[in-house]
């Protein structure tokens, strides 16, 4: 059975883009295929690895669990849109000197569910930081270093 | 793995997504926030050939008072709402303490409030908490309006009593009693985990500071919400005391659950688990009951 395609129009990163899109697609699949913004991975496919995680209206959710039709009219903002190589996020950056990521796997989904969270948590304790990163795995780091990063930038950030 | 091709409609008022539900039925499958059922979707074990998406019907997302005391929360309302709502913390406290300890924040920013009880997964927190405070769902179809306890509600594993054209709206907690105290206690091996399995207690002191009315409801221990019926008998009239805890968590954990074997766990541990969060629970009520006079 072939399901007529549905037109969506979503700003990502602050860009309009418009598609036409079957409405089982999900969102990792459309910002990763439709419009070619890889930095969201999949992991797990049912929302407990964290890996998709992006902000949509400014809140982290997992992108594997959204239909891409479901963005329509929404503002979604993945990895590429928190900084760029010549102006990283305070966080990006504070992940590169702490050595929070080795492979990277789970980096962008760590971001964009830091960013939201550093907005509201400016100065956050241990406790609160792994309490705000337990909904993403890591398989390289053991998140040492990567609660190192988030104090670092919150540091960076005050 | 990706989910087969479907339908998909999504109408901007509760009026066109029941007529939706009316006209197609067995066929379509209501979508709330998708953390249960699209990740089914996603391995195929659910196949629906129409979705209704009810995420832009802004009118059945609300937290408000209702005039017994109690609170009414809209269906699509999102468990981050419910989470950091001053109005749930202050009218139903067992509520405001479960909310973090649904899946993780990623899910709760999406998830909604009814859609959980709709989903009707016996490992929700949201399904034994409806159970344990005696809530009332508020049922609506094309043709009209029923309201339904939360006992009847849930029938088996994601089985409920809804029509394939109704849908959850509304479900309203009724006040606190006096003398109250609750507690909800859960396992799992990893935080934000499914819970290996857990318990709610909602607890009622008597004058003499003896149980007048205890509810103990399980999730993860059967076939849905189990209640601890025999262990709460027991309790009846009588002072709480480490014994009579001891005594009413042993029955529940071996007479009222029917806790299965899988690979997270064996029937007998969960049986293990259930006695000792029984007896932390009824403690922490207890103790919430006394110091809330």
């Amino acid at each position: 059975m072939m399901s007529d395609l549905h037109n969506v129009t979503v700003t990502v990163n602050g860009n309009k883009y418009e598609r036409d899109v079957e409405p089982r697609l999900l969102l990792s699949d459309f910002l990763r295929h439709e419009l070619g913004l890889l930095g969201t991975h999949v992991g797990c496919e049912h929302g407990v690895c964290g890996a998709c995680t992006v902000m949509f209206d400014g809140q982290p959710v997992r992108s594997c669990l959204m239909f891409a039709v479901q963005a329509q009219g929404h503002e979604i903002t993945t990895v590429e849109g928190l900084g760029t190589m010549e102006a990283l996020h305070p966080l990006q950056e504070a992940f590169w000197e702490a050595h929070a990521l080795q492979c990277g796997f789970c980096t962008p989904g760590l971001l964009t569910t830091l960013v939201p969270f550093l907005e509201e948590n400016p100065d956050p304790s241990e406790e609160e930081i792994r309490e705000a990163i337990s909904g993403n795995l890591c398989r390289c780091t053991g998140y040492q270093h990567i609660v190192d990063a988030v104090k670092l930038a919150a540091e960076k950030m005050s | 793995m990706k989910p087969p091709p479907f339908e998909y409609f999504a109408p901007a008022t509760l009026d066109e997504a029941l007529a939706l539900m009316a006209e197609h039925g067995y066929d379509a499958k209501a979508l709330a926030g998708g953390q249960s059922l699209i990740p089914m979707m996603n391995f195929r074990l659910a196949q629906p050939e129409i979705l209704v998406d009810l995420n832009n019907i802004s009118e059945l997302a609300y937290i408000r008072p209702s005039d017994d005391g109690g609170v009414l929360i809209g269906a699509m309302t999102r468990h981050r709402m419910v989470e950091r709502s001053p109005l749930i913390a202050e009218r139903a406290p067992l509520i405001y303490e479960t909310m973090p300890k649904i899946a993780t924040e990623q899910v709760r920013n999406r998830g909604t409030f009814g859609g959980s009880l709709a989903h009707a997964d016996s490992s929700a927190e949201l399904v034994a908490v409806s159970v344990a405070l005696n809530a009332r769902f508020r049922i609506r179809s094309q043709e009209g309006e029923r309201w339904v306890s939360a006992k009847e509600f849930f029938i088996s594993l994601f089985t409920t009593i809804l029509e394939p054209e109704e849908l959850v709206v509304e479900i309203a907690f009724p006040p606190m009693p006096e003398r109250s105290g609750w507690s909800i206690k859960e396992t799992a091996r990893r935080p934000h985990d499914f819970a290996l399995t857990g318990v709610v207690a909602m607890l009622t002191l008597d004058n003499e500071n003896h149980c007048q009315q205890v509810k103990l409801v399980y999730l993860s221990a059967g076939d849905g919400p189990m209640e601890g019926c025999q262990a709460a008998e027991t309790l009846k009239g009588q002072p709480l005391t480490a014994e009579t805890i001891q005594a009413a968590a042993e029955i529940a954990a071996s007479a009222d659950i029917d806790p299965s074997n899988d690979v997270h766990a064996t029937a007998e541990y969960r049986r293990h688990l259930a006695k000792v969060l029984t007896y932390q629970a009824l403690k922490e009520a207890f103790e919430r009951a006394i110091s809330n006079n």
